[in-house]
């Protein structure tokens, strides 16, 4: 037998009982380091540990992450759950099913070949002699390492992969279980608020909390520096605690943030690192069609639907953490390094919050439960956050600038490509850094410092430049990257992260081009594309949206209010490729009133599934697109509540449909981000089909499509 | 100023000492533990803490204990014991047709906006049996969904309508 390498998640955690407990009760304990965003990825990760191992998907208990047992996945992010923790659990079941056939002809004393399974029954073909998995579980040992030489099934024999099955998670979500951190309850649970300075910088002039300590049911007032929060028996105390104390605090704000209304000159204005990220040809200038536009985005918020949560109980030394986190294990690191204490005396565990798109205030909120429960040893604290500093103080995703400059020449090909590109580097996650990147860490007494951020980690692509090297055949292009030093506005990584802005601005400037070229904007794409399957979704978007049989797509048979456009990718040139069509209706407003996206990535484990984020990927950038910008004057984030921040509402909701071209025999690619620069291209392109106008700053906006208007 | 009021909640006489300030979302999940109740903004504007009051859609995290002092609530925890249904869903409470309909069209992500929406939904159909879509869109806009699932969501719920109509025809 030949082994073949490790998938890098199971290389770093090979033994194969942190992965998979087969218990004598028939039931079938899977651990993961991936954590349940909403994205569903327990499900399909159960989905595939069934298949692997021919157990019902009914017996598969998935167990929530720990940093005691689980294991060490890293982040939860990057659409990368199902290629790489889905590979490395794939591997480990495979070679935990041959465990048990081996132990299974042992006892048979038959071959190998000789035996099949079904649902952890293994058979003796022409025999009625078996044995269950739940039997020979305490014979077959499963402390040792995975060492590759079991295969996983080849596509011809997939049986659960591939099918829609059910979500597990579903049932008690609409029942109400209490399945969020939120929900927790443990004895002599107190709750705890914090107290947020007014701005970033603020300081902290006056502060005297003693009558916030009599107010009725409080239990502790916590101030390090300007850190401030309390501890109360009851919530309601706890949050009339924190109003009050707010108001027991004086502070001293400085004017130092951007004009939110010229970010991108503010973001031209910024010292930055010049890096080329894509050099060939010699760009030709003399085409006859050149053409040159900018297209920005603003800071946008995670905008979570429920406010970050937390629980920690701090006892004799030991510091249990409970947390929304997507990173159990490099949080950790944070909050020890924070305290000053080793990481192994603290476990962080991983229980559900509202809705995740990126690097919101989750780990936030784990510090926060750890500095108030210190003050009051022994009793857990349940710490959440409030609405307002969720939208506020939450990590934003960084504005962004992208200028292009192309050139058309006289038969159709593009001959010229500039891609220039402005953006801070977008992860800050914890764990990676010098210094804790926990927002409470910079506001102690003896405060660290926030780190700069990273822009590249090592076995992921780069953050800010993620699909700014295009995906088409050009001759002549160069790509370049002003890199940004940390911004003054608090930024974070946000779903699809600068391949958002990539796209949009690749996308339009393709339409851009066609328009000054006099070509149709789907035959200019697929004119400089040689890949397959990107020809292939593009296509299918195409038929099944009906652009395929309009007569005119280039802004010349525009009926005045009614338009359509198409934007494509493959999201960061190696997941899942995504081309969408958006109809709208535009006159002073923007209406979305139907998207089509087909998409391929590769083996899909749960269409169901796929087609669910596809489908929550369009309706969340619908709402980037129309309606979504941080705000901010230039001392304060003004964005504290729904009025400040709208998202898309049911009224405005479009009909969204999904086709998938399934590739059994190709690898499963993340397809969670892959929608959302296609998306915001498809809605600008149909605005310009529909009325003739070009907006490349988001958001859409009634004002900016005035604006245009009177420009054109 | 605690006090000791006394609610009907899904159907049992609880009471309860607390302010008759305290916003009733607290109430229900911290002293009834019922945590299906989710709080979202503590404003009442996006939809995640609505329960019945009386049979009619309200927030509870703008709404004051006092205010149901005496009336019947109803959370999603006792939504399904209307008897309208005798389907059990993984293994726990009865489900509502809603509660069904929402796991039949797999309606949902992150999930913390459902039991809101679902209530918002019953409280639709207690009203008007046979919404339209418009109806459905415009009695739910208060309710926001982050995971974008807005287009399941609406399928499930005419879903559900078509059950009920079906099974009280």
């Amino acid at each position: 037998m030949t082994s073949e390498p490790l998938p890098p998640s199971l290389a770093r955690n090979r033994r194969l009982d942190r992965w998979v407990e087969i218990r004598t009760d028939g039931v079938v304990e899977v651990r993961t380091g991936k954590v349940e965003i909403g994205q569903g990825i327990v499900s399909a990760l159960a989905q595939i540990a069934a298949e692997e191992l021919d157990v019902d998907y009914t017996r598969i208990r998935m167990i929530p992450a720990d940093t005691g047992r689980s294991p060490n996945e890293g982040v939860t992010a990057g659409s990368r759950s199902t290629m790489d923790g889905g590979g490395a659990l794939r591997q480990a079941c495979a070679e935990v099913r041959d465990a048990f056939l081996q132990a299974a002809a042992r006892r048979l004393d038959a071959g190998i070949d000789e035996l099949f399974v079904r649902d952890g029954t293994i058979h003796r073909k022409a025999s009625n002699e078996s044995a269950t998995y739940w039997e020979l579980s305490a014979e077959v040992d499963l402390a040792r390492d995975a060492d590759g030489r079991a295969a996983p099934k080849r596509a011809d024999q997939l049986t659960l992969v591939g099918k829609p099955l059910p979500r597990l998670d579903l049932p008690d979500k609409v029942t109400g279980a209490g399945v969020y951190v939120h929900d927790l309850e443990l004895p002599g649970m107190l709750h705890g608020r914090v107290v947020r300075p007014p701005s970033y910088g603020a300081v902290l002039k006056a502060f005297d909390g003693t009558r916030i300590e009599t107010m009725p049911g409080v239990r502790a007032v916590v101030r390090d520096g300007r850190f401030l929060g309390v501890v109360a028996a009851r919530e309601e105390q706890a949050v009339a605690a924190a109003a009050a104390l707010a108001r027991c605090a004086a502070w001293q704000e400085a004017a130092d943030l951007p004009d939110v209304d010229a970010l991108p000159t503010f973001l031209r204005s910024r010292p930055s690192q010049v890096k080329v990220l894509s050099e060939k040809g010699v760009p030709q200038d003399k085409g006859a069609h050149a053409v040159s536009a900018s297209y920005s985005r603003p800071f946008l918020a995670h905008a979570s639907i429920g406010p970050a949560c937390a629980v920690a109980r701090v006892q004799a030394g030991a510091i249990e953490v409970w947390c929304q986190s997507q990173s159990i294990h490099p949080t950790r690191l944070d909050i020890a390094k924070t305290l000053g204490v080793a990481p192994d005396t603290i476990t962080v565990r991983h229980v559900q919050g509202a809705g995740c798109y990126g690097h919101n205030a989750a780990d936030d909120a784990a510090l926060d439960a750890v500095l108030l429960a210190r003050a009051v040893q022994g009793h857990p604290v349940r710490l959440q956050w409030s609405h307002e500093d969720e939208l506020a103080w939450s990590p934003f995703g960084p504005a962004m600038l992208v200028a292009m400059n192309g050139t058309v020449d006289d038969a159709g090909r593009i001959v010229n490509w500039r891609h220039e590109l402005w953006s801070n580097p977008h992860i800050a996650r914890p764990g990676l850094q010098e210094s804790p990147s926990l927002l409470a860490a910079w506001h102690l007494g003896q405060p660290f410092a926030q780190p700069p951020g990273i822009d590249s980690l090592p076995g992921i692509q780069p953050t800010s430049e993620r699909n700014a090297v295009p995906i088409y055949d050009f001759a002549n292009q160069r790509v370049v990257l002003n890199a940004l030093d940390r911004l003054p506005v608090r930024t974070g990584t946000l779903r699809a992260i600068g391949g958002f802005l990539n796209t949009f601005a690749i996308e339009c400037f393709m339409d851009e081009l066609a328009h000054a070229a006099g070509i149709e904007p789907v035959e200019l794409r697929l004119k400089h594309l040689s890949d397959a399957r990107a020809i292939a979704v593009i296509e299918a978007a195409r038929e099944r949206s009906g652009l395929a049989s309009r007569s005119r797509h280039d802004g010349s048979g525009r009926d005045g209010s009614r338009g359509m456009g198409l934007g494509f990718a493959r999201y960061s040139n190696e997941a899942a490729y995504a081309a969408v069509v958006a109809e709208v209706e535009a006159g002073e407003t923007i209406r979305v009133v139907r998207v089509v996206a087909a998409v391929d990535c590769g083996r899909t484990i749960n269409p169901n599934g796929v087609a669910n984020q596809v489908e929550g990927g369009i309706v969340q950038t619908v709402s980037w697109v129309l309606k979504e910008q941080v705000r901010f004057d230039r001392t304060r984030i003004t964005t504290r509540t729904w009025d400040d921040y709208p998202i898309l509402r049911f009224s405005e909701a479009p009909p969204v449909e999904v086709s998938i071209i399934d590739r059994p025999d190709q690898p499963s690619l993340g397809v969670g981000e892959a929608v959302a620069g296609p998306v915001a291209a498809a809605i600008a392109n149909a605005v310009f089909d529909a009325i003739g106008v070009r907006v490349r700053d988001l958001p859409l906006t009634r004002e900016r499509l005035l604006a245009a208007i009177d420009d054109t | 100023m605690t006090q000791t009021i006394e609610l009907n909640v899904n159907g049992a006489r609880r009471a309860v000492t607390a302010d008759p300030a305290t916003p009733l979302i607290y109430v229900l999940r911290n002293d009834l533990k019922l945590k299906g109740t989710r709080f979202g903004c503590g404003a009442g504007v996006c939809g995640c803490c609505t329960v019945l009051l009386d049979g009619r859609g309200i927030q509870s995290c703008n709404t004051p204990l006092s205010a149901a002092d005496g009336r019947e609530v109803t959370t999603i925890e006792g939504l399904g014991g209307e008897g309208q249904s005798g389907e059990r869903m993984g293994g726990k409470a009865a489900a509502h047709p809603l509660q069904q309909a929402f796991v039949d069209e797999q309606a949902g992500q992150c999930g913390y906006c459902l039991t809101g929406i679902v209530m918002g939904a019953a409280a639709l159909l207690r009203r008007n049996p046979s919404p339209t879509e418009a109806e459905i869109r415009s009695e739910l806009d208060i309710h926001l969904c982050r995971c974008g699932a807005y287009d399941r969501i609406l399928r499930a719920i005419r879903r559900a309508s078509e059950t009920m109509g079906k099974r009280s025809g």
